[in-house]
C-alpha cells in the first residue's frame, strides 16, 4: 500500500522530477564513463609507455571520483529536501488522516529507492553506451590503432558507480527520516498560507555594501593577475575568500539596487510586465543570494578548470615541435665526487662519470654515424663558483625577499658559444657571437627570464673560471638546450670558448637525429646499440617519448578537466533549474492572474523567459568577470606548459557551457511555459 | 441609451450526451450605458458561470454575447486577451492583486500591459484612487492592506482602462460588513460618475445596492426587478421577497 503511494506520487509528481532525475542519469553515466576509461582501452594497441600514463590517469580520476561524488552527493541531498518541501501539504493530510511518521518516512524510503534505482539503472545503461564513443575519443588521443571495435563493459567502474550511488542513497534515506520526525502537523497544513513579505533594502546601505565588495573584488582580482608577485608571499587564499565574500556581497547589495535603479526609470519600469518581472526577481533574489553565490563560484571554477585543462592539451601538442626538434639526446653526468654519494649514486657510477661519453662508445666499437645522420656533441660547465645567486648580483636581495623558495645556491649551467651554436642551428634557432669580455643567458622560463633581465639590465659583471665578463645583451635570449615537453628551461649562461675549463664538465651529450626514416624502429636498435644502461649518470630523452608523456599528460588534464568541469556545470545548472521549476510552480497563481485582467500569452511567455533568463544569466555574468582573471592566474600558474591557443581553449570552453547550461535553461523554460499553461 | 451588454439565448452545457449539465439554459438580457446590475442565485445556480462566458474566461455552447457591438463568442486567441483588457475590467472575489507589487503597482499594471507610455501612467492611477479614496495605501503591499482596502485596489485596477463594462464576481464575498458597505458605496459612486457594473453575488444587502437585479435558478432566468424610485431598504425588502420565493439556500446566506 506505502509502495503503491510512493509510486502513485512519482508519477504524479514527475514534471518537478524531469530535470532533477535526468541530472541523476547524467551524472551516473559520466560517472561511469570516467572510470572505465582504462577498461576501454585494454584491447588497444599501445605501447607501453602509453598504457603506463593511462593507468596513472586511471588511478588519477578515481581520485578525483571522490571529489565528484561528494558534489553529486550535495545535489542529490539537496534537490531531494527541496522537493519534499514542495510536498508539506501533502505529508500534513497523511498526519492528519493519522499515519504515522515512520510511514512517512518509508513513502520518503520507498521514492528514494524508485528513483534510486531507475537513475542508476538508465544511468549506467548510458554509460556503457557513451563510453563505447569515448573509446574512440581515447584512441584519437593516444594515437592507437581502433581498427576493430570491441564492446567493453567495466564490471569495475559499475561496481565503484554503484557503491558510490548507494552510499548517497542512503545518506538521503538518513537526512529524510529526520527530516520527517521533527515535522509538526500545523507547520505542515499552514505551509503555503503565509504571505510574502516584500523587504526593500536601504538603497543606501546598498550602494555602500556594493561599492565596498567592488572595492574587496577588484583588490583580489589586482592580487591574482597584476600583483602576481605578492601572491607567491601571502597565498591565493586571501584572494579566494576575499572574492568569495564580496561575490555574495554583490549579489545581496544587486538585488536591492537593481530594483531601485530601473524602479526610478518610469519609461521602462511601467512598460509591459516589466514591474512585475521586477519586482518577482527582486523578491526571489533575497532567498536566493546564498544559492547564487555558490553556483556563481562553481561556474567560475568550471570555466578556469575546463579552458586551463583545453589550453595545455593544445600547448603541449604545439609545444613539441618547438623543444623538442630533433629525435634523441643522450647526456652523461660527468666529473662527480664522492658527496654525490648520499643523492643515491653508487662507487662505480661516480667512477665511471670520469670517462666521456664519446670516447666510451669509441670504445665498444659503436659506430654512431650508423644510427645517427646529424649529431652534435657539446659539453655543459658547472661550477660553485657560479650560482645563481652571483649572477643576480645587486639585485639578489630584492629578489629573495619575494621569492624565497628559489635555490640561490645551485650552480649555473655554462656552455661556450661554439657548442651552443652548433645545438643552435641543429634545432633551426638563431646563433650568437661573443667577444672576449662577454656573456650572454639563454632561457625559455618567462619568470626566471625576467628576474634574470634585472640584473642583465644593469651590466651586472660576473666571474667564471678567473675570466670577468660582462653582458652582451640587457635581456636574456630566448633558447634551450635540454629537449622538454616545455618551456622550462631556467638559464644557461653563454661564455666565450677560451673560458671554460675542461675539469668542470658537468654533463656531456649526443644530440641528433635518426638516420631511418621509421623512427620507432630506429629508437629500438638504437637504444639496443648503445646497451642503455639504468645508472643514474646517463639521461636519455627522445622526441618520441616527449610525444608520448605529453599526450598522455594532456589528455589526463582534459579528461580530469571534463570531468570536473561536467559534474560541476550539471550540479549547479540542476539547482538553478529546480529552483526555477518550484517557482514557477508557485507563481502558476501569479501568472494566471496576469491571464485574467486579460495580457498576451505572448507578453506572458516574455515575463517567462526573461525572468528564468536573468536568474541563469546573474551568475554566469558574475562568472565570467571572475574567469577573465582567473584565467589569467592560471595561465602564469601554468606558464612552463605553455599557453598557446588560450582564446580557442576560452571558446571551446564558451561552447560547452552554452550547450550544457543553455540546455538546461531551455528544458526550465520550457517546463514553466507547460506549468503555467496547463492552469 | 446605448447599449454595452447583449446576451443572446446563450447556453453552456457540461457533460456527455448521456449525463448531460445545463449549466446555462438560453439566458437573454441587456445591460444599458451606465447600468449598475446584479445577478442573484444560489450556489449551482450558474451565476459564475455566466459570469465566466461574459468575461471570455469560458465559452458558452450557443447563443452570443455582443459587448458594444463586438460578438465575443466569435474571437479567438490573442483576440480575447486583447478585449479583455481594452473592454473589460475585472473585480475577483479573492483580489487577485499581484502579492509582490505595491498597491500602485498594482494598478499601473493594466495599464502596462496596454502598452500606455509611462507618463501618462501617474495622472491616471491617482486619478483612479481618489475615486475610490485609497490614495494613503498606494506604497503598501497586499499583506499590508486590510480586505477592503485590496478590494478597492482591484476595482481601481478595473476602472483605470476606462472600460465598456466591470465584471465584479462576489466582490464583497471576502470583506466584514463594514468593508462591504464602503466597497458598495464606492461602486455606487463609480456607477454615478459613469461607469456600467455588472456584478454577481448572492447576498441580498450586496445585490440592494445595485440599479437592477436579475435572478437566476438552475441556469434559467427566474425574474428580474428594478430599484426605480425605491430608497436602499425599500429595494432590499423587494428583493428578500424574490429570495423567498427562491428558495431556502439562498436567504441562509443573509
Amino acid at each position: 500500500m506505502l509502495f503503491k503511494l510512493s509510486v502513485n506520487n512519482m508519477k504524479k509528481s514527475v514534471k518537478d522530477y524531469t530535470v532533477y532525475f535526468c541530472t541523476l542519469i547524467v551524472g551516473v553515466a559520466v560517472f561511469y564513463v570516467f572510470n572505465a576509461i582504462q577498461s576501454q582501452t585494454v584491447m588497444m594497441d599501445i605501447t607501453k609507455n602509453t598504457r603506463e600514463i593511462i593507468e596513472m590517469m586511471e588511478s588519477m580520476l578515481s581520485g578525483v571520483s571522490v571529489l565528484v561524488a561528494v558534489i553529486l552527493g550535495f545535489l542529490i541531498i539537496y534537490a531531494t529536501r527541496f522537493l519534499i518541501r514542495r510536498r508539506n501539504r501533502e505529508f500534513g493530510l497523511y498526519m492528519l488522516l493519522g499515519m504515522s511518521k515512520r510511514k512517512i518516512s518509508m513513502i520518503l524510503f520507498g521514492e528514494t529507492f524508485l528513483i534510486g534505482l531507475i537513475s542508476l539503472g538508465v544511468g549506467l545503461l548510458l554509460g556503457v553506451c557513451a563510453s563505447q564513443f569515448m573509446s574512440i575519443l581515447v584512441a584519437r588521443m593516444f594515437q592507437a590503432d581502433m581498427t576493430k571495435f570491441t564492446f567493453v563493459f567495466s564490471k569495475d567502474a559499475c561496481i565503484q558507480t554503484i557503491a558510490y550511488f548507494c552510499l548517497m542513497y542512503l545518506i538521503v534515506i538518513v537526512f529524510n527520516t529526520v527530516m520527517v520526525s521533527r515535522y509538526q502537523l500545523i507547520d505542515l497544513l499552514r505551509f503555503d498560507k503565509k504571505s510574502e513579505k516584500v523587504r526593500m533594502k536601504n538603497p543606501w546601505i546598498c550602494t555602500i555594501v556594493f561599492l565596498i565588495s567592488a572595492a574587496m573584488l577588484g583588490y583580489a582580482y589586482y592580487s591574482v593577475t597584476g600583483g602576481f608577485k605578492e601572491i607567491a608571499r601571502n597565498g591565493i587564499y586571501t584572494s579566494i575568500i576575499l572574492g568569495a565574500v564580496s561575490t555574495f556581497f554583490i549579489f545581496w547589495s544587486l538585488s536591492g539596487l537593481i530594483l531601485k535603479i530601473v524602479m526610478s526609470v518610469k519609461g521602462i519600469y511601467y512598460r509591459g510586465l516589466n514591474s512585475f518581472i521586477l519586482r518577482q526577481f527582486a523578491s526571489k533574489i533575497n532567498t536566493m543570494v546564498a544559492s547564487m553565490t555558490i553556483i556563481c563560484l562553481m561556474l567560475f571554477v568550471t570555466i578556469c578548470v575546463l579552458s586551463s585543462a583545453l589550453s595545455m592539451n593544445h600547448s603541449m601538442n604545439a609545444n613539441i615541435s618547438e623543444l623538442a626538434p630533433v629525435d634523441v639526446q643522450l647526456m652523461k653526468h660527468r666529473n662527480l665526487d664522492e658527496s654525490w654519494i648520499k643523492q643515491g649514486y653508487t662507487k662505480e657510477e661516480i667512477q665511471n662519470s670520469r670517462s666521456g661519453l664519446f670516447e666510451e662508445y669509441k670504445q665498444d666499437g659503436l659506430n654512431l654515424d650508423q644510427y645517427l645522420d646529424e649529431y652534435v656533441t657539446f659539453n655543459i660547465y658547472a661550477t660553485d663558483d657560479l650560482t645563481l645567486g652571483d649572477m643576480l648580483g645587486s639585485s639578489l636581495e630584492e629578489i629573495r625577499m619575494v621569492y624565497s623558495a628559489l635555490q640561490y645556491d645551485t650552480a649555473e649551467l655554462i656552455m661556450t658559444v661554439s657548442d651552443y651554436n652548433r645545438v643552435a642551428s641543429l634545432y633551426g634557432k638563431q646563433t650568437y657571437t661573443l667577444d672576449q669580455d662577454e656573456y650572454m643567458v639563454i632561457a625559455n622560463y618567462e619568470t626566471m627570464m625576467e628576474l634574470r633581465d634585472r640584473s642583465l639590465k644593469k651590466g651586472e659583471k660576473i666571474k667564471v673560471f678567473g675570466h670577468s665578463l660582462k653582458p652582451k645583451y640587457e635581456t636574456c635570449r630566448d633558447g634551450f638546450v635540454e629537449m622538454m615537453a616545455s618551456h622550462a628551461n631556467m638559464g644557461i649562461v653563454i661564455v666565450p670558448d677560451q673560458v671554460v675549463d675542461e675539469d668542470y664538465v658537468e654533463y656531456e651529450s649526443i644530440t641528433g637525429n635518426y638516420r631511418s626514416k621509421d623512427k620507432e624502429k630506429a629508437e629500438a636498435t638504437f637504444r639496443k646499440a648503445i646497451k642503455e644502461k639504468a645508472d643514474l649518470n646517463y639521461i636519455s630523452t627522445s622526441r618520441l617519448e616527449i610525444l608520448e608523456n605529453s599526450v598522455g599528460l594532456g589528455a589526463m588534464v582534459v579528461f580530469i578537466g571534463m570531468y570536473l568541469g561536467i559534474i560541476f556545470l550539471i550540479s549547479c545548472a540542476a539547482i538553478l533549474a529546480l529552483k526555477e521549476l518550484s517557482e514557477s510552480a508557485d507563481n502558476v497563481e501569479r501568472y494566471d492572474m496576469l491571464r485574467k485582467i486579460g495580457t498576451d500569452e505572448k507578453m506572458i511567455s516574455g515575463a517567462l523567459f526573461k525572468q528564468i533568463g536573468i536568474f541563469f544569466l546573474f551568475p554566469l555574468i558574475l562568472a565570467c568577470i571572475h574567469s577573465y582573471f582567473g584565467i589569467q592566474f592560471c595561465t602564469k600558474l601554468l606558464e612552463t606548459l605553455g599557453n598557446e591557443k588560450m582564446m580557442q581553449s576560452v571558446l571551446e570552453t564558451a561552447g560547452i557551457i552554452v550547450l550544457i547550461y543553455g540546455g538546461y535553461f531551455l528544458i526550465t523554460y520550457l517546463c514553466s511555459k507547460n506549468m503555467i499553461q496547463n492552469k | 441609451m446605448k447599449t454595452v451588454l447583449q446576451l443572446d439565448q446563450i447556453e453552456k452545457y457540461y457533460g456527455n450526451r448521456s449525463n448531460l449539465t445545463k449549466a446555462l439554459d438560453s439566458i437573454s438580457f441587456e445591460v444599458e450605458e451606465q447600468e449598475f446590475v446584479a445577478i442573484m442565485g444560489a450556489s449551482g445556480s450558474g451565476k459564475t458561470t455566466l459570469l465566466n462566458c461574459i468575461s471570455t474566461i469560458d465559452k458558452v455552447t450557443a447563443g452570443h454575447i455582443v459587448v458594444d457591438g463586438t460578438d465575443i463568442t466569435k474571437l479567438k486567441g490573442n483576440q480575447l486577451n486583447r478585449f479583455r483588457r481594452e473592454e473589460l475590467g475585472f473585480i475577483f472575489q479573492d483580489f487577485n492583486l499581484l502579492d509582490t507589487l505595491t498597491a500602485y503597482e498594482n494598478i499601473a499594471l493594466a495599464l502596462s500591459i496596454q502598452n500606455v507610455p509611462a507618463k501618462q501612467i501617474r495622472d491616471r492611477v491617482l486619478e483612479a484612487a481618489e475615486q475610490l479614496g485609497i490614495q494613503d495605501v498606494l506604497d503598501k503591499y497586499p499583506y499590508q492592506m486590510s480586505g477592503g482596502q485590496k478590494q478597492r485596489v482591484a476595482s481601481a485596477r478595473a476602472i483605470i482602462t476606462n472600460p465598456k463594462l466591470v465584471l465584479a464576481d462576489e466582490p464583497t464575498g471576502a470583506l466584514d460588513s463594514k468593508s462591504a458597505r464602503m466597497l458598495l458605496e464606492s461602486f455606487e459612486s463609480l456607477n454615478a460618475a459613469g461607469t456600467t457594473i455588472l456584478m454577481v453575488t448572492h447576498d441580498s444587502f450586496t445585490a440592494s445596492y445595485a440599479s437592477r437585479v436579475i435572478f437566476i435558478k438552475d441556469g434559467k432566468l427566474f425574474h428580474e426587478i428594478r430599484r426605480g424610485a425605491d430608497n436602499r431598504k425599500q429595494f432590499f425588502d423587494k428583493i428578500i421577497d424574490v429570495v423567498t420565493l427562491l428558495g431556502g439556500d439562498v436567504s441562509d446566506a443573509l
